[in-house]
């Protein structure tokens, strides 16, 4: 039932667009009709899979980077009193200055290659993934909390036994904004300086006025965007799933 | 293991600037239970805190102190009010958390052992979800008893049961803790009256020795005197209240 719905809602979006296209006239150097976009993405379909194979692989590895950092970080953080007033104002700082604004200079240390759009979208996404993890770490009940120190707990046995469980939905919610920045920090990585990628592609369709192809690439971009979102979503409900104990019920027999 | 030691706690409790209790003296006699009551909001659970010397907002002017001079904490398992379970563990994995919490390896068959005592041997790999607020409080006792430890302070930990099971896991407890240094903390006059060596009841001003009944515990539910003093205390809790 939901795919039909997807559907329709889809159908119905191609045909405002059909349907704005023809009453205003415009012409398709400036809002190219649907059917002249999927033309285009067709005749170029080996280019914008080239193409974005090379923005997925840089989105991808800036999310599994920036969630490791992020990580280590909100765990760093949340395991020491001295790391968290001395660190967390650094971190909000760095927050204040527009990832955007860093792109000339993160192309000028890394190159026009993949490797500065993964730092770009690494440090989009650090932010996010730190924080949400640092507060699921730092919200734990405190009577559990209690309890271990009475149960004579080691520091790093509260960590990994209590809190990183505790704090995985957390985690899981900081990864669903991640999915979405992280593309937003390889394009702009893309636009700035580089030789591939689905931004670069834009940009290229652009100055040659090929406006369909360039909005055939900013599908491509979508989509991937999509998909991301939705292997990330479900990655954060397994997340969820385990510190509720849902997840461990199913695999054991019939619900009670 | 050491023997079980006595202790005594003494002084008085500030909460800004409202007293809550003190100056008293609450002494626990060593491989003893101690059965703490008194109205909600007295300062039971403080109590309880302040021997394991965990932090409790307010301000203790005073000394907790064991018989033999030895530090206390590290010698005591505590069963809170509430159950304080691990959703993403199952029931076997909870109780053995003290020893994961130590990094040391868990004695599983002890464990299994404790889970079939309290009645969960069929519950064993299941989660949380799938039990009883009853079934869940008698797997933080499991917990507490596999512990093992010769302090052994009780927060209402078997108020969540039906009469039932109650009067079976208080046998358990008082077989399993026999001869160590027991606290609980109770607001039920036949709990106290059936488990405790010593009976106190907590007010602002002091801690008052009930006497108990005659009878060493654990005592039978239809002892004439057991009874009897459990009538008279819950008299002088209802007039206290008023």
């Amino acid at each position: 039932m939901r795919v039909l719905y997807g559907l329709a809602a889809l159908l119905l979006g191609l045909l405002l667009w059909q349907l704005l296209v023809w009453i205003t006239g415009t012409p398709h150097f400036i809002l190219p009709s649907p059917l002249r976009v999927a033309q285009a993405a067709y005749a170029s379909r080996a280019l914008i899979l080239e193409h974005a194979t090379v923005t997925a692989t840089e989105v991808v590895l800036g999310l599994i980077l920036g969630t490791i950092l992020g990580a280590i970080t909100a765990i760093q953080l949340a395991s020491s009193q001295w790391a968290q007033r001395l660190l967390l104002p650094i971190l909000v700082f760095t927050q204040a200055v527009p990832v955007f604004a860093l792109a000339p200079i993160l192309t000028l240390w890394f190159g026009y290659g993949m490797a500065s759009k993964i730092v770009m979208a690494v440090l989009i996404i650090y932010f996010p993934v730190t924080s949400a993890f640092h507060d699921g770490l730092t919200r734990v009940d405190s009577g559990l909390l209690d309890l271990a120190r009475t149960m004579g707990a080691t520091r790093w046995q509260v960590m990994r036994r209590i809190r990183i469980p505790h704090a995985l939905p957390s985690l899981g919610t900081g990864l669903r904004l991640a999915a979405v920045y992280a593309p937003i920090g390889a394009v702009i990585g893309e636009w700035v300086g580089a030789s591939k990628g689905l931004g670069y592609l834009m940009l290229l369709a652009n100055g040659r006025v090929k406006i369909d192809l360039m909005f055939a690439s900013l599908i491509a971009l979508a989509l991937l965007t999509v998909v991301l979102h939705k292997l990330v979503a479900i990655l954060a409900d397994h997340l969820s799933a385990y510190a509720s104990g849902s997840s461990l019920q199913k695999g054991l027999g019939p619900k009670k | 293991m050491t023997p079980p030691p006595a202790i005594t706690l003494q002084g008085s409790y500030t909460l800004g600037d409202t007293r809550l209790f003190g100056p008293l003296s609450v002494h626990l006699p060593a491989g003893q239970w101690t059965c703490l009551l008194g109205p909600s909001g007295v300062g039971k659970s403080t109590i309880l805190r302040l021997i394991l010397d965990l932090s409790t907002g307010g301000q203790f002017t005073g000394s907790v102190q064991a018989d033999d001079g030895q530090p206390l904490p590290d010698r005591i398992s505590y069963m809170a009010q509430s159950d304080l379970l691990l959703p993403w563990l199952t029931v076997l994995e909870n109780t053995v958390l003290g020893a994961r919490l130590r990094g040391e390896t868990p004695d599983m068959d002890r464990a299994r052992h404790l889970l079939t005592r309290v009645g969960l041997e069929a519950h064993q790999t299941k989660t949380l979800a799938a039990l009883s607020g009853g079934m869940r409080q008698r797997a933080a006792l499991a917990r507490a008893l596999i512990e093992d430890r010769p302090v052994v302070l009780l927060d209402e930990p078997f108020s969540a049961l039906d009469a039932g099971t109650r009067a079976d896991m208080q046998e358990l407890a008082a077989e399993v803790l026999q001869d160590k240094t027991v606290l609980l903390v109770t607001h039920d006059p036949a709990e106290a009256t059936r488990l405790g060596h010593q009976i106190l009841l907590l007010s602002p001003d002091e801690a008052t020795v009930w006497a108990p009944p005659p009878t060493p515990p654990i005592r039978a539910l239809q002892d004439p005197a057991t009874l009897a003093c459990q009538a008279e205390l819950l008299a002088h809790l209802r007039g206290q209240v008023r």
